[in-house]
């Protein structure tokens, strides 16, 4: 008998009563494994599962500062849902998510694939350009669109010295406290914090292309633009579909460049589905229309999931 | 004449990429240039685009008032890299080297937890943590940022576990290792680099949490550095070089990991994307 079996054994002895081993019970090996992802397996439901579930609870029960002491609440039905479906923020806070989603992902994936192609050509001080491309991604949220709140300043802020020094401007702009200037600028912070994903995830995808695709439509006398067209975009296409996901999915949960930039303001003008369950549960108190609102939020990623594994599965894999 | 085309393009493929990387890098640039210049030039018009001196006294007075803040989510963010690797590094190993019924179940679990807003999941937990203590403490904290952590732990760390051959753990098995000791003594030493690129990415996760650290601490009786910095902007929205020099402060142990280990970087990047 080999040494581990002795060991796994003498450990569940311990653990289980003797009448196991007078049946003569063995841990059997197959089942190790499973000890293994044990604490993964029970962490998972009581941090993801369970906390969803509650969520959807407090959906239809009317959940007040009292229930966050006592736990205990009234059911109400649908009338949360309700009560934010009337709501004419929750409609803003709809468009202005789609408004976000729909330009953060078409301005970073046009600028990530503009850049990708870029790097794929051979210059000096190649490697160091696309590492420190990076740092946009990878710094804290926090520290970096406290900055852009600096940037944006009316007074002070150089984006408006640059707008004004190149005419592009007449007057300082006080970006973030005119309704449509504000949501610009979200876009633009969150635009350049998704940039680096898009490419580095491009890239690779480029760099994945056989060579000899290009080699071959070069035979036959394509020119650069039609093996970008004919090569390149076609190939990438399970790369687009998993960014376009990826990209959603982020957008639809970003709430820090909002919360910090404008707070949803001014009046609800950058209000998104994330700062608005926010405000709804820990400004208002409203826990069950924030919860409301979340759950709207996670129908839309599932949809979109949902729609890529249906795509994805459809099409020829990478 | 070929070559000259050649070097032409190649400087002017140099020029673009060079001016990309100056576009892109400019607020970070903002960042630390604001952070050495003192009160009063600030406000001087035109601003300055160049520092007119290094001056570290916004520093001093940065790291005075944010170093509990600082050591809180030091703490935090290292106690998240222990308990993540704890739960993921024994899954990964058991969802890689392993034929086992859940594995499909646990990927798409795990598929399914990165879809899911944070602020969604933020509010069932401070109501639950609320009830159980847990608001305002370094545990909450600790597993409400592992969220992130454990399944990007998880993905990444299963795939470099399955590049590593099954005859290594059989060979161990038949010279008498039990299954524990393979996981202890063969696969960690084996998988360090992919181990330290997880713990480095859970760390600054959780080091650069906002949404769990504004919901979780109610009572700001603890309070991490992204707080300490957002709190800063509400006291001293004139003194930029003091919130500049604390955002520089925040932004040092990303930064460093980049430097040090960018290789590891651009391969975390992907693993969510390809692999997740």
């Amino acid at each position: 008998m080999s040494r581990s079996e002795g060991l796994s054994t003498r450990s569940l002895e311990t653990r289980s009563a003797a009448p196991l081993r007078a049946s003569g019970f063995r841990w059997p090996r197959e089942w190790t494994p499973y000890l293994f992802i044990a604490p993964l397996v029970v962490y998972l439901p009581a941090v993801f599962a369970y906390p969803l579930f509650y969520n959807a609870l407090i959906s239809f029960q009317n959940f007040t500062i009292r229930s966050v002491v006592t736990g205990a609440a009234d059911f109400v039905g649908l009338d949360n849902f309700r009560a934010i479906l009337s709501n004419p923020v929750t409609w803003l806070a709809l468009r202005n998510t789609a408004i976000f989603a729909a330009s953060s992902l078409f301005l970073q994936y046009v600028i990530g694939l503009a850049l990708a192609l870029l790097f794929t050509r051979a210059f000096p001080l190649k490697g160091f350009m696309r590492g420190i491309m990076l740092l946009p991604w990878l710094l804290p949220s926090v520290a970096t669109v406290t900055v852009w709140l600096w940037l944006f300043d009316g007074t002070n802020g150089l984006i408006n010295y640059f707008l004004l020094q190149l005419h592009v401007i007449a007057m300082p702009v006080s970006w973030l406290n005119s309704p449509a200037s504000a949501l610009v600028a979200i876009i633009i912070v969150n635009v350049w914090v998704g940039i680096p994903f898009n490419l580095v995830i491009l890239y690779s995808g480029i760099q994945a292309i056989p060579k000899e695709l290009y080699e071959a439509a070069e035979i036959d006398g394509a020119r650069a633009f039609q093996r970008f067209r004919f090569v390149t975009l076609p190939l990438l296409k399970p790369v687009n579909a998993v960014l376009l996901l990826l990209g959603l999915i982020y957008t639809l949960k970003q709430f820090d460049i909002i919360y910090i930039l404008t707070k949803g303001g001014p009046g609800n003008a950058t209000q998104v589905l994330s700062t608005w369950s926010y405000g709804l549960s820990f400004r208002d108190m409203r826990f069950g229309q924030g919860a409301a609102v979340g759950n709207i939020m996670l129908l839309i990623s599932l949809t979109a999931a949902i729609w890529y594994a249906f795509f994805t599965r459809r099409e020829p894999g990478p | 004449m070929i070559m000259r085309d050649r070097s032409a393009a190649t400087f002017l493929y140099f020029l673009v990429a060079g001016f990309a990387t100056v576009a892109m890098l400019f607020p970070l640039y903002s960042m630390v240039m604001t952070s050495i210049l003192t009160q009063a030039q600030l406000y001087r018009l035109p601003p300055y685009l160049l520092p007119p001196q290094l001056d570290l006294s916004a520093y001093a007075v940065a790291l005075s008032d944010q170093l509990r803040p600082i050591t809180t989510s030091a703490i935090i963010g290292l106690m998240t890299v222990v308990f993540s690797l704890a739960i993921a590094i024994p899954a990964a190993y058991g969802l890689a080297q392993f034929r086992l019924w859940i594995t499909g179940v646990v990927m798409l679990a795990l598929l399914i937890t990165q879809m899911i807003p944070t602020i969604m999941l933020a509010t069932p937990l401070y109501l639950m943590f609320n009830r159980a203590g847990l608001t305002d403490t370094y545990l909450g904290l600790v597993i409400a940022t592992s969220t992130s952590g454990i399944p990007f732990a998880v993905v990444l760390l299963r795939a470099f576990l399955e590049k590593v051959p099954k005859e290594l753990r059989e060979a161990a098995l038949i010279d008498g290792a039990s299954e524990f000791a393979v996981l202890w003594r063969i696969i960690i030493p084996i998988s360090r680099p992919a181990i330290i690129t997880a713990g480095l990415f859970v760390f600054l996760f959780s080091w650069a949490d906002f949404v769990y650290a504004l919901t979780l601490t109610p009572t700001g009786k603890i309070v991490p550095l992204t707080i300490g910095i957002y709190k800063y902007i509400g006291t001293y929205s004139v003194q930029w070089n003091l919130i500049m020099s604390a955002s520089v402060l925040a932004s040092i142990p990303a930064a460093l990991l980049l430097i040090l280990a960018q290789r590891y970087v651009t391969a975390g990047l992907t693993v969510g994307a390809v692999k997740g």
